[in-house]
């Protein structure tokens, strides 16, 4: 992928080349989240989250149900405004612009800031139709043959699908759509992806596949994956967000008790809850 | 378990018998009132067969409008051609028009502004339609010669609520995750409409046009001033009265003539007979389309 080398003139940070090699120390920045606490209505659904998100990691984030997880990767691309009610206080500086700063587009965030979701969506479209999309929409028009065939390989489905592009994308396994909805989502060469839940419909193989899938994309993108299932994030990710859930005054709200490198919130962790949760205690 | 009671009996005493009773006439008079329904629309139909199937014929559906009390048979071929572009064009401006208040209310609105546009098309929905005739005749006939597309403004207005319901009601139907997804890829909301939302209600959005047409084609009311003076032959031009249906539906049947009152009946049958088969067809359409959707 030529990601992080040709930039669009339309993009508001200059962003340094990628290296071939992923640091696997912390290296730069790419979400820096203060303070952030979401609410729907009156109800708070996770508060006080604090932490860094680095380049070309993989990035987990788990905890019991309803913790606050999908809310809080839903912030990071600013899905979440299109749920009626949503407020948010606190910043999220992506390459140090804040998100939800004035003048900035949710359009634009999304488009660099891709997203899978728990559930396969294709479209009902053809399965090149569906990854030429939106690289038509958003002008992307040139070698979109391409461009397409690109998204495929790098999705792992290329060789799955290359003798039937024209067919009905909902002709797929649902391991192939899950694939297909990566694909779609790096057609137009975003910087991050965020993947929420992206496997805990699919069975063992094809969880399997999207979980080497990620090891391949983590090579040109930063990755945030919210999981339930723990070994999936042990086997995956970098560095791993617990979040657990508050009960205070009689409100449940999501927290973020601890983030650290995986190898140690699964062996050393350094808060009580976290311990509960990784040994199976709890949740 | 606790072992039952050798006094317990589970036969009802006077109470529970009237309770049962009461129920059953209940049950009784929904199902006639069902029933009647049913029966309202057999009834009316088959009177319609057996006074107009007489008159009925290859001739009658293609000639030319009969000289009155001249003794000629005569046809009604401008009445049908009259009524369908009438009918098109209506279909032309509400079709578009519609879908675009749904998409309105179902994709951009918020709740409040939501609100009072759904009572404005629901009291549209239930406006008379010879208030629609009068105002169409206000506005667009009174000073003029009568003219086709006022009809077709009329008609246009009776189908536009129900057009906006059709398509709100399957536009529902679309999941959010597929709204979602498009959203996700960086498009505006009205790309993601226009890409991916529509093209999956575009089904459901013609056969509620099609449920539209069929009842707009029966309307009287929005006709009667404004295109209800037309020559013999055959009109295309609808800058002109178009000869229609309805209208010479409510001529003949206030006619002298016995004859014309045989051409009112034969004429009522083709348009039920029209209205029931795209009622009946866009119906099918419609369900087969819900049940793909899921």
């Amino acid at each position: 992928m030529t990601q992080g080398v040709t930039m669009s003139p339309m993009r508001p940070v200059e962003v340094a080349e990628r290296q071939d090699e992923a640091p696997s120390q912390a290296g730069d920045t790419v979400f820096d989240i203060q303070g952030l606490q979401a609410s729907y209505g009156s109800n708070v659904a996770v508060k006080e989250v604090d932490l860094e998100i680095y380049r070309n990691m993989i990035t987990a984030v788990i905890g019991p149900s309803g913790c606050g997880k999908s809310t809080f990767i839903r912030c990071l691309n600013r899905m979440n405004d299109e749920v009626p009610g949503f407020r948010h206080e606190g910043k999220i500086l992506y390459h140090g612009v804040d998100l939800y700063g004035d003048g900035v587009e949710p359009v634009e965030v999304r488009r660099r800031i891709g997203m899978v979701f728990q559930k396969a969506n294709p479209f009902p479209k053809s399965i090149y139709d569906n990854v030429a999309w939106a690289p038509r929409v958003l002008g992307l028009k040139k070698n979109l043959d391409e461009r397409v065939e690109k998204a495929l390989q790098s999705a792992a489905l290329w060789d799955d699908v290359k003798d039937r592009l024209k067919r009905s994308a909902l002709s797929l396994s649902g391991g192939q759509q899950q694939r297909l909805c990566i694909a779609r989502a790096i057609a137009i060469e975003p910087e991050a992806l965020l993947l929420d839940e992206p496997a805990s419909a699919l069975d063992p193989i094809a969880t399997q596949r999207i979980e080497e899938l990620m090891h391949e994309l983590k090579r040109d993108y930063t990755i945030v994956i919210v999981t339930h299932n723990m070994q999936q994030a042990a086997r995956v990710a970098d560095r791993t967000a617990f979040f657990s859930l508050e009960v205070d005054d009689g409100s449940r709200a999501g927290v973020l008790v601890e983030y650290d490198e995986t190898a140690k919130i699964f062996t050393a962790p350094s808060d009580k809850r976290t311990e509960d949760y990784v040994t199976g205690r709890f949740g | 378990m606790a072992a039952v009671e050798p006094t317990l009996t589970l036969r009802g005493d006077g109470r529970v018998r009237r309770r049962r009773i009461a129920n059953r006439v209940a049950e009784v008079l929904a199902t006639v009132a069902a029933l009647a329904a049913v029966a309202v629309l057999g009834i009316v139909v088959w009177s319609v067969a057996k006074r107009g199937a007489g008159a009925l014929s290859w001739g009658f559906l293609t000639h030319d409008l009969p000289i009155p009390f001249s003794g000629q048979s005569g046809g009604i071929a401008p009445l049908i051609v009259g009524s369908a572009i009438l009918v098109g064009l209506a279909a032309a401006i509400a079709l578009p028009v519609g879908v675009c208040i749904a998409v309105f209310l179902e994709e951009f609105a918020r709740p409040a502004v939501r609100a009072g546009i759904q009572l404005a098309v629901d009291l549209l929905n239930g406006l008379p339609s010879i208030i629609i005739g009068v105002f169409v005749f206000g506005l667009l006939v009174y000073g003029h010669p009568q003219n086709g597309w006022a009809g077709s403004i009329g008609l246009a207005i009776v189908m536009l609520p129900l057009v906006t319901r059709a398509t709100q009601e399957v536009l529902r139907l679309v999941p959010r995750s597929q709204r979602e997804g498009a959203l996700a890829l960086g498009a505006s909301r009205w790309r993601t409409v226009l890409g991916i939302t529509l093209p999956s209600a575009l089904g459901g959005i013609l056969t509620g046009t099609v449920l539209a047409v069929a009842r707009a084609a029966g309307e009287t009311a929005p006709l009667l001033f404004v295109t209800s003076i037309y020559g013999r032959t055959i009109e295309l031009n609808p800058s002109h009265a178009l000869p229609n249906l309805p209208v010479q539906i409510f001529i003949w049947s206030e006619s002298s003539d016995p004859e014309d009152h045989k051409r009112a009946w034969a004429s009522a049958l083709v348009l039920i007979l029209f209205v029931l088969a795209t009622s009946l067809i866009a119906r099918l359409a419609l369900a087969r389309f819900r049940r793909r959707m899921g």
